[in-house]
């Protein structure tokens, strides 16, 4: 975990100051600090998933109610909502996904790598807006481009976090 | 093609009918499929929203509605056949808790869209159990005219999530299709919430 101040705060503000209202995610311990953010402070409403794929689908929900909201996931969940993205794709629903990388720098677990190499190349093909942000300093810019996009642009918007941004994953903690 | 006769009565157009007959401001969403036509047919409305896809996505695109607009009372009508695509979804239903929020499953244990196939509810899965299993407090199986009169007054007074699975007959009823483009049925929904202060963020699009 980052000491101090760090991408999630920034992440947590800029969310916050883009109206979300609804934030659904998969856990992965890169989203570890955000999710529990949101959790602490309890005034946003915190939608834990079974599968990505439920998010995509609670989120148009969400904007045919008047609300904004954000997708919190690991690379491996894109593989879970390709098919759920044909309802924003044909209702132009806005999407704001955060997607943590894993497979794509210093992965030690090869299992990660086929969906984590595919994940660019998957959403665009399903319309999706990719933005990466690869050092830490850029991820609280780009996902405020990116709530722009989705919201004001009224697009999906996919925002990768790179591995090297967040660091090696940690399995002695 | 001969579907297996069961103990099963009620007709999936009935069972809409009657039970959208005392609609007042609920939302609607439809799940892929026969219960898309289902309502369209006997209750077009502009608080209908009608998903043409995104199979396994009713409740969760209910849910979304349901936390975004506390005050009404949201209803996903869907089929088993999505319902089974979507199970995992009924358990994040109930970390949410909305009492404004009803599924009401139109199970007549086929895939009625590609040929009848039986689905697992065909085999004896209990969707109502699956339903009480994660938590829901309300959720039953509906066998008859009785339990249904019985169900649609809770449907619309009882505090939710409400689950019911309705045993419908293996039917082939006349399609008829409501407004298919995403974009028009999604700003035909909204335009309801035009006025309301949380509707401002949509506003600077």
């Amino acid at each position: 975990m980052v000491e101090g101040f760090s991408w999630s705060d920034e992440v947590f503000r800029v969310l916050r100051e883009g109206e979300v209202k609804q934030v659904a995610y998969v856990p992965d311990a890169g989203h570890q600090k955000l999710i529990q953010l949101f959790i602490d402070k309890n005034d946003i409403k915190h939608v834990p998933l079974t599968s990505e794929q439920e998010g995509v689908a609670l989120l148009g929900g969400a904007w045919l109610g008047g609300e904004r909201g954000a997708l919190l996931m690991q690379s491996s969940g894109v593989g879970n909502v390709i098919n759920m993205l044909s309802v924003p794709y044909e209702c132009r629903f806005p999407l704001l996904m955060i997607v943590t990388m894993r497979g794509e720098w210093a992965e030690f677990n090869p299992w990660q790598i086929p969906m984590g190499q595919a994940v660019e190349t998957t959403l665009k093909a399903m319309g999706v807006i990719v933005l990466r942000a690869r050092e830490e300093r850029l991820i609280g810019e780009t996902v405020h481009s990116a709530s722009k996009l989705a919201f004001e642009g009224g697009r999906m918007v996919a925002v990768l976090i790179s591995q090297r941004a967040l660091g090696k994953k940690n399995w002695n903690k | 093609m001969s579907i297996p006769t069961t103990n099963v009565t009620l007709q999936r157009r009935q069972v809409v009918t009657k039970i959208l007959a005392a609609r007042k401001d609920e939302l609607v969403v439809t799940g892929l499929g026969a219960p898309t036509w289902d309502v369209a047919s006997v209750s077009e409305h502009q608080n209908n929203f009608y998903l043409w896809g995104g199979m396994g996505g009713a409740v969760s695109t209910g849910l979304g509605l349901a936390l975004a607009q506390p005050e009404r009372r949201v209803l996903v009508v869907t089929g088993d056949g999505e319902m089974l695509m979507g199970l995992g979804s009924l358990a994040t239903v109930v970390v949410q808790k909305p009492k404004n929020f009803v599924v009401i499953v139109l199970d007549n244990e086929r895939y009625g869209e590609t040929g009848m196939q039986q689905t697992a509810t065909a085999f004896g899965v209990e969707l109502s159990l699956v339903a009480r299993g994660v938590g829901f407090e309300i959720a039953r199986t509906i066998w008859t005219e009785n339990e249904l009169s019985e169900a649609t007054n809770e449907i619309f007074t009882a505090r939710g999530p409400m689950f019911f699975d309705v045993k419908v007959q293996a039917s082939d009823d006349p399609m008829v299709l409501p407004e298919k483009d995403g974009l028009t049925l999604k700003h035909r929904f909204q335009a309801q919430f035009l006025g309301q202060k949380k509707s401002l963020s949509e506003g600077k699009q």
